[in-house]
Parts: structure tokens; C-alpha cells; sequence
């Protein structure tokens, strides 16, 4: 500690040179520090999914369609708690780039299904009484103004009904709080029935059959059994857990933990280079006055970890600067909401001070190693 | 009297390039306790090779020294350093002083090798300041500082850790008439209020003049020793 003060006046010896240096540093481990939070953000998001639902979809891909008349063999497998069922409806209000995820469903099963969700008994028993019902969440109804005993006319762009129109109108009779679930969570139900009877094409079809199982511990067995009864049937099916489907489904976007993993490594490497550069520069210029200190007395070694503190001491903290700045960031009302009540996860911030420590050593190291090695007449004499 | 620093037919030669070059032909040299040595000579002559081997800042080719009880020529680098901590100040031409850190923090940077509190270190360096005529300038930066006031802040540091022997490379050759005239008095009175052990590289015969004794060396051979009554 009494060498705080030689070392952090060697780091500011050049003070642009540092602080460009520190700022290239603060940016990358900003750069970590988002990436890897938006990934654990996902993998938060997907441990919080539940492991006793699971998800039946056509074998062939999320939007073919299976039959309704899997769902009470599905209910019959043993273990099973409760099935619903969800229909794509890919609504819109008013205009395509204003979409509203609609679903088609049962809606009692459904709460059976999703047991967080927050919603009056009286707004299910209307929804089941209302054949043109529909159930919207609280964020829905807030951004359009919608409340209970409105009639919204929702587009769609797959969808003709009978009477030729792109254009349903569903009466809204019930809101209900879905927010344990995250943004993403669908927020308009309309009565499956209903939309069945009134479509032009593809009536009795479904995409998703949500299965809540009695015991969680079941999950591979149920799904087995699921997947292996509708085996060479015109639609197979498979089965997941609401875990691996969201990962499928964020498969499809990429593989972001691949994509963060290799931005941040090109950063890192980067860095390497610069702060190697700066570390080099800075002894090189210094070679006397490392002389000098050999002469009063510093060792060899103390003389390297001397060099190696500095490249610590610049690494660390830039490093906390940028990994702090990334968790303000995460505070942000935007990334709140997708997330749902997320931090910097402290694995993030170990994992970035782990980092800052490998490149400070790294790049440190050959500067501090031809610090030690310094001959002191030689570099007194300026040879 | 007793002897501080014996050289024993001290060689040393350095390899340059595919030529290799004796600077010193067996060197033998007593320095007593309290002494204050000039070495004088042309360039070339060895001087400042061995005020080298007398810092234990280089090591002879062959032959002993033996400074303050410790045959250096026979001890580690590592043991070296720990030595030169121990025995030695140094006071260079160019003042040597670290540019970032303040007077005070310059002067500092031999005690931080010591177990000494920080408050005692402190203690230590406004004792070593106010000797040297610069407490009211601790607090300065080197560059903030004329070239005799750094030269005093550069023997401030040499005196801090109260080494027992002073070793100084041609301490004046940097500075005015009138700074190397206040640096020779400041060096003298080191001499002889504090007893304190000097040996001093100089090309100037009117720094020489403040030594008590005075070596000639030539070709790497001593060739003329003087002393003079105090």
C-alpha cells in the first residue's frame, strides 16, 4: 500500500496518453459488460421459465398447425395437471406496424395452465360466456386505452372470417396482470371456439398445446409419452419444456451467447495489443528512473511487480469504470421491462475483473519482465 | 581512523560489441571513515567505473571490495539491492529525480524499502529537507524547482535513509558557479558536521578543492593521491 503513490504517479507520468488508454479500456468493458449482462439477462429469463409446463408443437416447426383433437389425448397421459391451447392469430390495431400478440384459446384452461397470472374469476366466467370475448393484459389495455365493455377491431394478416373480412371485432370483457411472466408474455385471448367457427381455412388446427404437469419430475417421461403417441400420424409432434422452447426460439435469432462471446473476445484481444503498447511505451521512456530506483535499493522483483501494479492498477479500474457504467445501464427502464427487475448479475462483474486482471498481466508482464531485467550502469549511461 | 571501503587489485573489463575493454588494471584503494574522496581524471580514465563497484552498482571482473564490513563483490543482485538500501546514497549529475512526485515524495522513495511508519518516514524526510535548506518546497514538483534546488532535494533523498557512505557522480556538472559553490558547501558540511563518508566523481578541480582527499586516476590506474588538513 505505502507504493500506491510511486505507482499511480508512474500511470499518470503521461496523462493524455492514460487517459486515452483508460478510455479504450472503460468502452470494451462496457462493451463486456452489456453483452454479457443482455446474455445472462436471457439465461435469468429462461431459469425463471417454468419446468413443470411444456409445449407440444408440430415436429415440422413452431407455425404448422396440429389437430384439436390431440388435446384430450393429451389431457388422458398420465401426470398431466391441465392443458390449454394457443392458436396464432397475428393481430394488429388500426395498421400492420401496430401489432397486438393475439392468441386464440381456451381461456379457463389457460389460467389453470398459468397460475401467476393475476385475474378477477368474474372476468374468466365472462370470457367463457362471450363468444366474441376477449382478455388483454394490463400493459395492452394501457397503451391503447382499452377498457372492459369496449369493442376493438383487431386486424390480421393470416386470418379471413366468414364474412370476408382481414378486420375481427372481439368485446373486451375482462384485463388480467401477466408481468410474473416478462414483456414478452401474450397479452390478447379471444375464445378459440369462436375463432374456429368463424375462419375461412385452417379450422380445427391449433400451433401450441401448453401441458402443466403434476410433478415437474415427470417432465421427460410426459413428454415422451406425449411425442411417442402421436408418432407416424399425419402431424408428429414435439414436446419441450418452456425452458428449451424459449432457447429454440432464441436460436432462431442466433446464438447470442456465440455472437456476445465473440465480439467481446475480438474487444479483449484488442486491448491486449493497446494496453501492451501503453505499458511498453511508458517503461521505455522510464528507463532511467527505473534505474534510479534499482540503485536506491529496489529489487529486480520488486522493481517487475512495481510495473505489473501499474498495468493492474489501469486495467482494474477502467475495467470498474466500464463494468459500472453497463450495470447503470441495466437500470434503464427499457431493459427493466424486457428483462423484468434484472441487475448486473455479480457473476458478470467477477467475470470482468477477472478479465481485466488476465489482460493487465498479459500486457504488463513483457514491460515488467524487461524492467527487471534492466542493467542499471547500462541504463544510467543511456545504452 | 578505520577503513570504510578496500579495493583488493580490482580489475574490470566490459565487452563492446567483439572488443572487449579493461577499464581498471588492479586497482587498490583504502577509503577511511569520514573521508570525503574526489576521484578526478580524463574521460575514459575509470572514474565512474569505479564509483560503480564502490556502490555496489557493478560487479569487478576480479579482485575484492569490501565496503563497510561486506565483501559486495561476492553478493547477489538481490543482495546487492538490499545492501545499496542499506549503505549507500546516491547523488547523480542530472539529479535523478522521479518527475511525477513532489519533493518531499522523491525524498521519500528510499524509506518505503524500510519497515518505518508513515509517520516517521515523514518525520525522516522534512529532517532531511530542512537540512538541505528546501522545507519550504517540499510540496513541489521537480519541474517547478531551479537545477541547484533539485540537486539539494536530489541529497535530501541520498541522506534520508542515513546511509554510510555518500557516493556522488559529478554532482555539480549541471549546475552555475554559484549553485555548485552552495551544493560543495552542503556536501562539506555533510562531511564534516555528520561525519559522513564521501566519494565524489568530478571533473571540476574547484568541487575537488572541497574533498579532503583527492585521486587521480589514469587509464584505469590511480596515479596521484593527495590529502589535505582539514
Amino acid at each position: 500500500m505505502k507504493y500506491f503513490s510511486l505507482v499511480w504517479a508512474g500511470l499518470w507520468r503521461k496523462k493524455t496518453r492514460t487517459v486515452f488508454t483508460m478510455i479504450s479500456i472503460v468502452i470494451a468493458f462496457l462493451l463486456f459488460g452489456l453483452l454479457q449482462g443482455i446474455n445472462q439477462g436471457f439465461s435469468t429469463a429462461l431459469s425463471r421459465l417454468d419446468v413443470d409446463r411444456l409445449y407440444v408443437t408440430a415436429r415440422t416447426g413452431m407455425t404448422d398447425g396440429m389437430p384439436i383433437s390431440y388435446l384430450p389425448r393429451i389431457r388422458n397421459v398420465a401426470g398431466v395437471r391441465a392443458v390449454s391451447m394457443w392458436a396464432y392469430f397475428g393481430g394488429y390495431y388500426q395498421d400492420a406496424r401496430n401489432p397486438v400478440p393475439a392468441f386464440a384459446t381456451d381461456a379457463v384452461e389457460l389460467m389453470k395452465v398459468y397460475k401467476e397470472i393475476k385475474i378477477r374469476p368474474e372476468y374468466i366466467e365472462a370470457m367463457a360466456k362471450t363468444r366474441t370475448g376477449a382478455l388483454i393484459g394490463d400493459a395492452l389495455a394501457a397503451k391503447h386505452g382499452w377498457k372492459v365493455g369496449d369493442r376493438v377491431p383487431i386486424g390480421t394478416s393470416i386470418w379471413t372470417n366468414k364474412s370476408g373480412s382481414n378486420t375481427w371485432e372481439f368485446d373486451i370483457v375482462g384485463t388480467f396482470d401477466s408481468s410474473a411472466y416478462g414483456a414478452g408474455f401474450p397479452s390478447f385471448y379471444l375464445n378459440y371456439s369462436y375463432f374456429d367457427e368463424a375462419r375461412q381455412f385452417g379450422t380445427g388446427q391449433v400451433h401450441y398445446y401448453i401441458v402443466s404437469l403434476q410433478d415437474p419430475k415427470q417432465a421427460q417421461r410426459v413428454s415422451r409419452e406425449i411425442d411417442d403417441m402421436f408418432a407416424n400420424s399425419s402431424v408428429e409432434t414435439r414436446t419441450q419444456t418452456e425452458s428449451a422452447l424459449a432457447q429454440s426460439q432464441l436460436k432462431q435469432l442466433g446464438d447470442i451467447n456465440f455472437i456476445a462471446n465473440a465480439i467481446v473476445g475480438a474487444v479483449l484481444f484488442t486491448l491486449l495489443f493497446l494496453t501492451a503498447n501503453t505499458m511498453m511505451q511508458s517503461v521505455r521512456e522510464r528507463t532511467s528512473e527505473l534505474a534510479v530506483l534499482k540503485t536506491l535499493g529496489y529489487s529486480d522483483t520488486k522493481v517487475l511487480i512495481l510495473v505489473l501494479t501499474e498495468s493492474l492498477l489501469l486495467c482494474l479500474f477502467a475495467a470498474a469504470v466500464g463494468i459500472g457504467l453497463a450495470a447503470l445501464v441495466f437500470e434503464s427502464p427499457a431493459l427493466q421491462t424486457l428483462f423484468g427487475n434484472f441487475s448486473m448479475p455479480l457473476f458478470v462483474a467477477s467475470m470482468g475483473a477477472g478479465i481485466a486482471v488476465f489482460v493487465a498481466f498479459v500486457s504488463g508482464f513483457p514491460p515488467a519482465w524487461r524492467a527487471r531485467q534492466l542493467n542499471i550502469v547500462d541504463a544510467l549511461a543511456g545504452r | 581512523m578505520t577503513a570504510l571501503v578496500t579495493l583488493r587489485n580490482v580489475t574490470k573489463s566490459y565487452v563492446r560489441g567483439k572488443q572487449k575493454v579493461e577499464v581498471l588494471h588492479g586497482v587498490d584503494l583504502t577509503i577511511e571513515t569520514g573521508e570525503f574522496l574526489a576521484l578526478m581524471g580524463p574521460s575514459g580514465s575509470g572514474k565512474t567505473t569505479l564509483l560503480n563497484l564502490v556502490a555496489g552498482l557493478d560487479q569487478p571482473t576480479s579482485g575484492e571490495v569490501l565496503v563497510a564490513g561486506d565483501r559486495i563483490d561476492r553478493l547477489s543482485r538481490g543482495s546487492l539491492s538490499d545492501w545499496r538500501a542499506r549503505h549507500i546514497g546516491f547523488i547523480f549529475q542530472f539529479y535523478n529525480l522521479l518527475p511525477v512526485l513532489t519533493a518531499e515524495a522523491n525524498v521519500e522513495v528510499p524509506l518505503l524499502l524500510t519497515n518505518l511508519s508513515k509517520a516517521e518516514r515523514r518525520r525522516r524526510v522534512q529532517v532531511a529537507l530542512e537540512l538541505v535548506g528546501l522545507a519550504e518546497r517540499a510540496r513541489h514538483k521537480p519541474n517547478e524547482l531551479s537545477g541547484g534546488q533539485q540537486q539539494r532535494v536530489a541529497i535530501a533523498r541520498a541522506i534520508v535513509s542515513d546511509p554510510t557512505l555518500l557516493v556522488c557522480d559529478e554532482p555539480t556538472g549541471d549546475l552555475d558557479r554559484q549553485n555548485a559553490e552552495e551544493i560543495m558547501n552542503l556536501l562539506q558540511a555533510l562531511n564534516r558536521s555528520q561525519n559522513k563518508t564521501i566519494v565524489m566523481v568530478t571533473h571540476d578541480p574547484k568541487a575537488a578543492e572541497y574533498a579532503s582527499r583527492e585521486l587521480h586516476l589514469d587509464k584505469g590506474l590511480l596515479t596521484n593521491d593527495t590529502r589535505r588538513a582539514a
